[in-house]
């Protein structure tokens, strides 16, 4: 018994583990192609069918390639930071659930990689840990251009945690007062909750209550995976390739990783926390049953590619923000909107469990 | 309030382009080597020495070509033709013809000071060579057999487009004195076996109208 709870614990990251590979695969692809279509170009478009290959031909290229040294770095901080960079990158993706659970053999086998009861504080955690990677890459570079990016990625990272976490903390208050639950930050509880509609038609999602919170931790996830419009930490054309200028070969591709797997995380975190994780109708009964098995992880990467979107279609149409409009839009706007917004649904969900104070 | 809106136009264009070029309504690229463009009636390709029909070369060497080049890139040396056995029906030959294209600049100045529309351009433009000396074309490369046949640098190459060579460029069209009636229907130059061949001189109507579309 207890080898095969072992065993499906094992099976379970090494399945979270393909999966980000694969979707990182995707999305490379994915992007470069959705963001030729809006420049009216081709794309990648010789390496298989339609080009999908193309990304594995890049990775082999960079893993056979020389990985330089350069001199003035500092060696051990230098040669950690790609690793700093990808393990948060995975971890936080641990925490998400993707797919209905469901029983074999007697063993009910959670799609997630675990099941914290801390989930989005180890999100939290985790996403903050990730910067450590940008600013230690930056610095042990030695090197002007590639400190100038980590200097940027603290500040940047610091403000914008802030926001989404008030945006998450907003979802949070909003689902502990959702059936019967008392509050929970384990996302697959989180996802429970939104199963269901409103009134038969609209489905039970967080995203139409929450839709401010939505909004703040939209562009709080954009800033914290450094896109576009909020790349200042590379900046191509300020800065080189900011903190990861001095990387190449290996190194490089694992930053290079890191950053799609956090684009992919995060969507899914946003999907899961708003738009109702992998709840969807299956049809249980009138279709096979693997059909319906495999739906919710249909319906979770569906709406996790919906937000995957957003980020390349506003890659494709923002330009880069200065760097004080980056500051302003953190501080003088998103985290006051987010404490706004948290008083408002405080007061909203007080409103509606006590009634109002007056009667 | 304002900056929403400004994003909104943002997406919209960049979605709309998104729409557009997926459904092919705003993609402009071809995919070259499979797909070739058409070209232009003048376009001025690699060059070919004619012959006469009854298989005459009609280079008599006299250099002129050599002397109207601005980029110096055509040497020739004329012979004097063997009596018995004459190679063009002048006095002379071209004994030595190269051209030297990493110089041409493919003006057409040659065709036009030719006297004897000894060359002409076609429509091949696909010349990459993996050494610089085989980029010099001598009478080898340029001359055309008696049945009309131009070597081809590539004539292996399955993509290679093994009609270009037999198009000659529009030139005799573009300078000849037409616009006057008395002109259509005559064959305006000598004919030749192969590439050089014109048809006789179409109508203006016929001659504008058909460019000016397939250019736009």
């Amino acid at each position: 018994m207890r080898w095969a709870e072992a065993g499906i614990v094992v099976l379970r990251v090494i399945l979270v583990f393909a999966l980000l590979l694969g979707a990182t695969v995707i999305n490379v692809w994915a992007e470069r192609k959705i963001v030729a279509d809006m420049q009216s170009r081709i794309g990648p478009k010789r390496a298989g069918p339609w080009g999908i290959l193309q990304t594995v031909a890049d990775g082999l290229k960079l893993f056979f390639k020389e990985s330089v040294i350069p001199r003035k770095v500092e060696l051990g901080m230098y040669l950690l930071a790609p690793f700093l960079a990808v393990i948060p990158a995975f971890l936080i993706f641990m925490m998400v659930p993707f797919g209905a659970p469901f029983t074999i053999a007697g063993e009910t086998v959670i799609l997630q990689g675990a099941d914290l009861n801390i989930g989005l504080l180890f999100i939290l955690a985790m996403s903050s840990l990730a910067v450590y990677a940008v600013v230690l890459a930056g610095w042990s570079s030695g090197s002007k251009y590639p400190l100038l990016g980590g200097v940027r990625a603290t500040a940047q990272a610091i403000s914008y945690e802030a926001a989404m976490g008030l945006a998450m903390v907003a979802v949070v208050m909003f689902t502990a007062t959702q059936g019967d639950s008392t509050g929970t930050l384990s996302l697959a509880e989180i996802v429970a909750l939104q199963d269901g509609t409103w009134a038969g038609i609209v489905p039970r999602w967080n995203l139409f209550p929450q839709v401010v919170a939505f909004v703040i931790f939209m562009i709080a996830i954009v800033a914290e995976t450094n896109r576009a419009p909020f790349d200042l930490v590379e900046a191509e054309q300020e800065i080189v390739g900011g903190f990861h200028t001095e990387y190449s070969g290996m190194r490089f591709a694992m930053f290079f990783l890191a950053e799609y797997i956090n684009i992919f995380s995060m969507s899914a975190i946003a999907a899961t926390l708003f738009l109702g994780g992998w709840n969807g109708p299956t049809w249980e009964g009138t279709l096979p049953a693997f059909v319906s098995a495999i739906l919710p992880t249909f319906w979770f990467l569906l709406k996790t590619y919906a937000v995957v979107f957003v980020f390349f279609w506003l890659r494709a149409t923002l330009p880069r923000l200065r760097y004080d409009q980056l500051m302003s839009l953190g501080w003088k706007r998103l985290i006051p909107a987010g404490m706004t917004w948290i008083v408002v649904s405080a007061i909203a969900i007080g409103v509606r469990q006590f009634g109002l104070p007056w009667s | 309030m304002g900056l929403i809106t400004e994003l909104l136009k943002g997406l919209r264009v960049t979605g709309g382009t998104m729409w557009r070029t997926i459904t092919g309504q705003e993609m402009v690229t071809t995919q070259y080597p499979t797909e070739m463009r058409e070209k232009p009636q003048r376009f001025h390709g690699r060059h070919v020495l004619n012959r006469y029909p009854d298989g005459m070369e009609k280079c008599i060497g006299c250099e002129l070509c050599a002397g109207a080049c601005p980029a110096d890139c055509i040497y020739v040396r004329g012979e004097d033709n063997d009596p018995e056995d004459p190679t063009s029906p002048g006095e002379r030959f071209g004994f030595v013809y190269e051209i030297n294209m990493l110089r041409c600049i493919f003006c057409g100045l040659c065709v036009e000071a030719c006297p004897t529309e000894a060359i002409t351009m076609t429509q091949l433009f696909e010349m990459s060579t993996t050494n610089r000396g085989d980029a010099i074309y001598t009478k080898d490369e340029l001359l055309m057999d008696t049945q009309g046949r131009v070597p081809h640098m590539f004539p292996d190459d399955a993509l290679a487009d093994q009609a270009e060579l037999l198009t000659a460029d529009g030139w005799v069209r573009a300078t000849a004195p037409s616009g006057k009636a008395a002109y259509e229907g005559v064959q305006m130059w000598q004919g030749t076996p192969g590439p050089a061949s014109w048809d006789p001189e179409p109508s203006q109507e016929t001659i504008d109208r058909p460019t000016e579309t397939t250019d736009g």
